[in-house]
């Protein structure tokens, strides 16, 4: 091609330089300052669980799919993803069961990248949850503790029982919050002084993240700022009328996962709706879900099921809000 | 009032009979396609729950005081008679609601669904107006459920699914999936 004179070739001819293992490397990267903070808080336990689940999505995704997948990135996104999710002091073995949970049940069942309906790092997440309850809500909490030492029984043996006896543990801000009414400093919130998992603490440095990634067009801004304006309006009237029984609307937006949901996992471009109309509701229906389970639910935290639940609703929601075809009256039905 | 749209969303979102307490697995595996099909199916479900409730309720109150030994087999054997009455009345009165509802009207008499909904209903001691809000509850749950599975095996149909998970093998791990979405519901409206 170097005669650029004559150059017979099919559609599309204007291609840009984005492509898939593009948007999604950009994507790892914009993580790591995420990851960092993490280390910064957890030491060597949050690098550690966050490499096990990486590792646990990289490996089937290696291992089952088709030669190559490995390089567009997904799998890596979802391997820190899972691990930024999880309490720092768990053990080894079950972050790396969460990584290739979501992979092989999340994604590639599905058939790999672009086919999935459901977020495959929260997947892998919910089904630690539910598996593993007790080290899936156990906080460690670091006070005055060297940057070394671990948070808790990391290096467990897999199917034995986790020895606890050494580790700090504490409640995390919006466990404080639903059973004790206990608010939380928001300096301390948004720099993540406090407890929870390895990676939705710094709630900042994800906001800065996830704009520099939606001031590139790798995630559509849409959905984040659509889930906080909700979790944020609905939450000022309730604290408006009792203070003392719900929190105020900055502390849910920086306490717990809502940041990393909102930014990271929400706008998962498979898992979210193709139109910007349906972006909106979308991420509406994540916050109204998110303050509802929240503050009446039986659970403190409730990102991951609203995203969960929201994309299972996505499939209707692309076919609610399909646009008009043009010059045609009536929506196109499927 | 307000313990009836409690009694009534449980049933629908919090203890979806399908999702979270995992009842009437074969409708949800089975007639969960086509959108179409699915919220057909359920519009059938939250049919014969209604009268299984209106059953439950007359059996409790006026037949099983006297005889409390008969109270599964006369749960199964009215309700799955009486649906059968009825399908023949809608049959003959009105054929086009009998080929909505018809075909499936058979097929969840017997259903464990059924059976639970008389049996849950007797448990917690609910009275008539109670029984019909949680029965039509659970029926919206159920169709709630079918109408979401539905729509997501529609567009996993595109997809370049592996030999190894094609058809029922997908469709349980879809299940899995909503049903640990819906853990998230867990213990709201439970005060």
């Amino acid at each position: 091609m170097n005669d650029p004179r004559l150059v017979v070739d099919a559609s599309p001819h204007l291609k840009g330089a984005e492509s898939t293992p593009r948007i999604m490397w950009s994507v790892v990267l914009s993580l790591l300052p995420v990851v960092g903070a993490a280390a910064w808080w957890f030491g060597p336990s949050a690098l550690l669980v966050v490499l096990a689940a990486t590792l646990g999505a990289l490996l089937p995704e290696r291992l089952l799919s088709r030669r190559g997948t490995l390089r567009d990135g997904s799998a890596a996104i979802t391997g820190l993803l899972v691990g930024l999710t999880l309490p720092p002091g768990l053990p080894l073995w079950m972050a790396f069961v969460g990584g290739a949970f979501g992979i092989v049940a999340g994604k590639l069942v599905f058939g790999g990248l672009g086919q999935n309906v459901f977020n495959p790092a929260l997947l892998g997440r919910a089904f630690l949850q539910a598996a593993f309850p007790v080290p899936m809500t156990t906080w460690p909490v670091r006070d005055g503790a060297s940057w070394w030492s671990l948070c808790g029984d990391n290096f467990a043996l897999p199917l034995m029982s986790a020895s606890t006896a050494d580790a700090l543990t504490g409640a995390t801000p919006l466990g404080r919050m639903k059973f004790e009414r206990v608010p939380t400093d928001l300096p301390d919130l948004a720099f993540g002084a406090v407890g929870g998992s390895a990676g939705e603490t710094a709630g900042v440095i994800i906001l800065l993240c996830g704009v520099y990634l939606a001031l590139r067009g790798h995630l559509n801004w849409r959905i984040p700022v659509a889930v906080l304006g909700t979790t944020a309006l609905l939450t000022l009237p309730l604290h408006l009328l009792d203070p003392a029984r719900y929190p105020s609307p900055q502390f849910m937006l920086f306490a717990g996962g809502l940041m990393l949901g909102a930014w990271f996992m929400a706008t998962d471009m498979v898992t979210s709706p193709v139109t910007n109309l349906g972006a909106w509701i979308f991420g509406a229906g994540i916050g109204a879900l998110v303050v509802v389970i929240r503050l009446w639910g039986g659970l403190a935290e409730g990102v991951m099921y609203a995203i969960l639940l929201m994309n299972a609703l996505v499939p209707f929601i692309d076919r609610a809000t399909q646009p008009r075809v043009f010059g045609t009256r009536a929506r196109v039905t499927s | 009032m307000e313990n009836l749209l409690w009694i009534l969303l449980s049933a629908m979102v919090v203890n979806n009979f399908t999702l979270a307490l995992f009842l009437g697995l074969c409708p949800f595996m089975g007639v969960s396609a086509r959108v179409g099909t699915a919220l057909r199916m359920g519009m059938a479900n939250v049919f014969v729950l209604t009268i299984t409730s209106l059953c439950a309720w007359f059996l409790n109150s006026f037949v099983l005081p006297h005889a409390p030994y008969l109270r599964l087999i006369s749960f199964i054997v009215v309700i799955a008679s009486l649906v059968q009455i009825v399908e023949m009345v809608i049959k003959k009165v009105s054929p086009t609601l009998f080929r909505q509802l018809g075909i499936f009207l058979p097929l969840i008499t017997t259903n464990c669904a059924i059976l639970g909904l008389a049996i849950f209903q007797t448990n917690r001691g609910y009275d008539l107006l109670e029984g019909l809000f949680f029965a039509l509850g659970a029926g919206l749950g159920l169709t709630l459920a079918l109408v979401l599975m539905a729509s997501i095996r529609e567009t996993t149909e595109l997809a370049d699914v592996p030999d190894l998970a094609k058809g029922t093998a997908l469709v349980l791990i879809v299940a899995g999936s909503l049903s640990l979405a819906f853990m998230g519901f867990a213990g709201l409206l439970s005060t």
